[in-house]
């Protein structure tokens, strides 16, 4: 073997999957734009869409396989864990700014609200916008407009939040049973957090299920169903995550001095919990004052 | 010390020898197609945004040929229309200048910048083997590839109701983009910088993970080369600026396809907030795409003045204050959308402090020559073009930062004039000096100084020939973003139209020169540019190794980085 590599970087070999991994990302755009124009495209889009999606799932799932492999090969050496430790935070810091977009036109929307009234159909009358607010003049806007419910913050998000909290904890459970060598702990952690992420998921798709406004009618309806749509989105990528932990946890992964996959997925997961506790005190609790409850 | 041996093999094992392992390639599919070197990513980088700017650069000359003279003369024959039918010819302008714009930022000067430059010497010049997440840094670039062939769909789909093509202008403003953008080529467009996007901010994270953590042994932050410095603000600019732009998109998307109203008053949205969310992203935006050719012409300026760069710390703290300053500044492009005047007044102080850490890097490159023993070198000359160019550009930029006086220059050809002189010159010259400083580097071949001279001077002529009387244009009324004018702009058209054509000779000039490197050029040395070369990649074969610093380079404390020599090579 080749002994005269004197440093614990990680030189990797060729890889297909980054290749196959963008052109199955243009695939699925490309699918999704087919989809929007059905009168064009016709059904092809679907297939487009599928095809895709799978090549991106199946980047994903290889990609981590081979990371998993290499790390459980023992590639990963403090500093290149500590690469991987300053990736996640980065890549979480990126994730935050796009939650910032959102949470800048929910504000938008609800600091300068335009004027609206909800005529009988139940669509969003204009009477001004919020163009040219200037000095001295108050928009007599309303973010949610008038006559719209909303749901109500302290039944099933009030929930959904302890659930969120809850799982924080569970988490950090798992992780101090790791750190400890108690297997089972973690384990148990770990089930627990699934469990409560699945859970949140189907509350939260209940609560659209019964939401009393649809996707899209007005300004607070379009910024609620995205971010917390996009929140929920992410809710279900870290339930993954932490599910791929709970079954290395079962194959025998992770030591208590090695094992920043599952530190990435804990890192992750609470995040999620902190962009959830804003979505609920700004969008939920802030956002829906005054208006009537389903 | 590596812990387990197999991680750091080389794809097949079974040869001995030092040099032979370090210089082992992989098949040509896998070498280009698979990639995990940054040297070969960067060279794919650099070949990408030589295609783009070609691209890029053709549809300029499609618009400075319409711009002749008054009149529609070619867009009807470009939109396939039959003659007088206005709307389809405006809207063909619209995707002419939609597609150059985009082209040229998001493929030229980006994926040259950064993954082109950055990717071949942010790992060299900190003395590290490869960047920290090689697998990410080849999606990186593939998505930006992606990225351009979606926004190559987007011109041969329906757009509006007057033709193929995205003519939305590379900001994408609602409610163009939305309510008078039907078709699909905007979802494209859309979608294009999606992708693109992503490959950037995966990059971004790569360098800035690589930059901190794969510094050589002795390499502190306050001794790292000005270029790599400028990579990591801009990697931070990215990270932090493009989710927005992501998310602001997504809207578009929603608004146009799924029934939302964020940018739409009828369900009470607001058109403004869009551009506040691009402007967020598109001020950094354009610091993105002038930070690493500050970075490149402090390391020229240097070598060929044979003195360390001049207040190393300011320049290295003045592009962090840019950085910073830089996400603080966006409503300056919208002062004419309505903003109050208290707001007006904010960025418009804002906008001028950027004036202070701009002008610290100016005066320290010239006092970095001063007293200096310069040489000019093909490198050099660009840089110098670079600093004189840069300035004009960015004393329009004080102008236009005033509020008041930018009322009445908005969207005129004031604004093309400015931003085409920090970019189309700044950046272009800085990647031109970067080009030429580097690739006896990368190739290992000579290019011939005299080829690169007359490059230099006509492009210099050429691209000033184009945009300084466009000055003039704006300052008289001409609006930008339209393919007729009254006859009394015709003149300054004119001559901004045959300074196309003298720019376009120049390129010609440059291709010859890299015909010529390849063909007769001599075998460049390890350090063809004297004692004055003082960073890490100079010390390595031109070209380098396939992979370099097996072991590593040891900085030594004692010195000040600028006067060092690296104790192995």
């Amino acid at each position: 073997m080749a002994g005269n590599v004197n440093h614990d970087y990680h030189i990797l070999e060729p890889d297909i999957w980054p290749l196959l991994g963008a052109f199955s990302a243009l695939t699925f755009t490309s699918g999704m734009v087919l989809s929007f124009y059905p009168d064009l495209f016709g059904a092809a889009s679907k297939v487009v869409i599928w095809a895709g999606l799978a090549g991106l799932l199946a980047t994903f799932f290889f990609w981590f396989k081979n990371v998993v492999i290499e790390a459980q090969r023992g590639d990963h050496t403090p500093v290149v864990q500590l690469h991987m430790r300053y990736g996640m935070i980065l890549f979480i810091a990126s994730e935050v700014m796009f939650f910032v977009g959102w949470f800048w036109s929910f504000f938008d929307f609800a600091l300068f609200p335009a004027m609206l009234e909800v005529t009988a159909a139940g669509t969003a009358d204009q009477s001004t916008t919020n163009l040219f607010i200037t000095e001295g003049v108050t928009a007599t806007g309303t973010l949610v407009p008038e006559g719209m419910e909303v749901l109500d913050a302290f039944s099933l998000p009030l929930l959904n939040t302890m659930i969120l909290l809850c799982s924080g904890t569970t988490v950090t459970w798992a992780h101090h049973a790791l750190i400890h060598g108690d297997r089972e702990g973690l384990k148990q952690g770990l089930w627990a957090t699934v469990a409560l992420g699945v859970l949140f998921s189907a509350i939260q798709a209940y609560e659209y299920s019964i939401a009393p406004f649809a996707f899209g009618q007005n300004t607070y309806s379009s910024a609620f169903y995205m971010a917390t749509g996009f929140h929920g989105f992410h809710v279900l990528i870290g339930t993954i995550f932490l599910g791929v932990c709970l079954y290395r946890a079962y194959i025998g992964h992770f030591t208590s001095r090695q094992h920043f996959g599952f530190e990435a997925a804990a890192w992750y997961w609470h995040f999620v919990d902190v962009v959830w506790l804003f979505l609920f005190i700004a969008v939920y609790v802030w956002g829906g004052w005054g208006a009537e409850v389903h | 010390m590596a812990t387990t041996a197999e991680g750091f093999d080389a794809p097949t094992a079974g040869h001995g020898g030092d040099h032979d392992h370090a210089d082992h390639k992989p098949g040509f599919f896998a070498r280009w197609f698979m990639s995990t070197n940054h040297k070969d990513i960067g060279t794919l980088y650099l070949i990408f945004a030589i295609i783009a700017g070609i691209i890029g650069g053709a549809i300029s000359g499609i618009m400075r040929m319409e711009l002749m003279e008054p009149g529609i003369q070619y867009l009807f024959w470009w939109a396939g229309a039959s003659e007088g039918d206005i709307a389809a010819a405006g809207h063909m302008w619209n995707v002419f200048i939609t597609a150059h714009g985009l082209i040229m930022v998001f493929f030229m000067v980006m994926p040259a910048m950064i993954g082109g430059f950055g990717n071949w010497f942010v790992p060299l010049m900190i003395g590290a083997p490869d960047m920290a997440f090689p697998r990410m840094n080849n999606i990186s670039f593939w998505l930006t590839v992606v990225g351009f062939l979606s926004l190559l769909f987007s011109m041969f789909v329906p757009g509006s109701a007057n033709g193929l093509g995205a003519g939305v202008g590379w900001t994408v403003y609602a409610p163009l983009s939305t309510t008078y953008a039907p078709g699909p080529s905007v979802d494209f467009a859309i979608f294009s910088l999606h992708l693109a996007g992503a490959g950037s901010i995966l990059g971004a994270t790569n360098f800035i993970t690589t930059i901190f953590n794969m510094r050589a042994p002795g390499m502190t932050l306050h001794k790292m080369p000005l270029f790599v410095w400028s990579v990591l603000v801009t990697a931070f600019l990215l990270l932090l600026a493009l989710p927005v732009l992501a998310a602001a998109i997504t809207m578009l998307l929603t608004d146009r396809n799924f029934g939302t109203t964020f940018f739409d008053p009828a369900g009470g949205g607001d058109p403004v907030l869009y551009q506040h969310l691009f402007w967020f992203f598109g001020h950094p935006e354009v610091y993105i795409m002038i930070l690493p050719g500050f970075g490149m012409v402090s390391q020229i300026v240097a070598t060929f003045s044979r003195k360390p760069v001049f207040g190393y710390l300011a320049m290295a703290y003045a592009m962090v204050a840019i950085g910073v300053v830089g996400f603080v500044v966006w409503a300056h492009h919208m002062y004419t959308v309505g903003l109050d005047v208290n707001t007006k007044m904010y960025f418009t102080a804002a906008t001028m402090v950027i004036a202070v850490p701009t002008g610290v890097k100016i005066f320290s490159w010239i006092a970095t020559m001063w007293g200096g023993s310069i040489e000019f070198k093909s490198p050099m000359i660009w840089a110098l073009g670079f600093i004189f160019l840069f300035t004009v550009g960015g004393v329009t930029g004080v102008v236009l930062a005033n509020g008041g006086i930018d009322d009445n220059l908005h969207d005129t050809y004031y604004v093309v004039a400015h931003f085409h002189y920090v970019l189309s010159m700044g950046a272009v010259f800085s990647l031109f000096a970067g080009f030429y400083y580097w690739f006896p580097k990368m190739s290992g071949r000579m290019h011939s100084e005299l080829l690169s001279h007359l490059h230099f001077w006509v492009f210099f002529i050429g691209v000033n020939v184009i945009f300084f009387p466009q000055h003039f244009l704006g300052m008289n009324g001409m609006p930008r973003r339209y393919p007729d004018f009254p006859e009394q702009f015709a003149f300054w058209n004119q001559v901004s139209s045959i300074g196309y054509m003298i720019m376009a000779a120049s390129m010609l000039i440059f291709f010859a020169n890299l015909a010529y490197a390849y063909i007769w050029g001599r075998k460049a040395e390890n350090n063809p540019w004297g004692e004055g070369a003082t960073t890490l990649e100079w010390t390595l074969t031109s070209p380098p190794p396939f992979h370099q610093f097996e072991t590593l380079p040891v900085i030594e404390d004692h010195h000040d980085y600028h006067d060092h020599r690296p104790a192995t090579a």
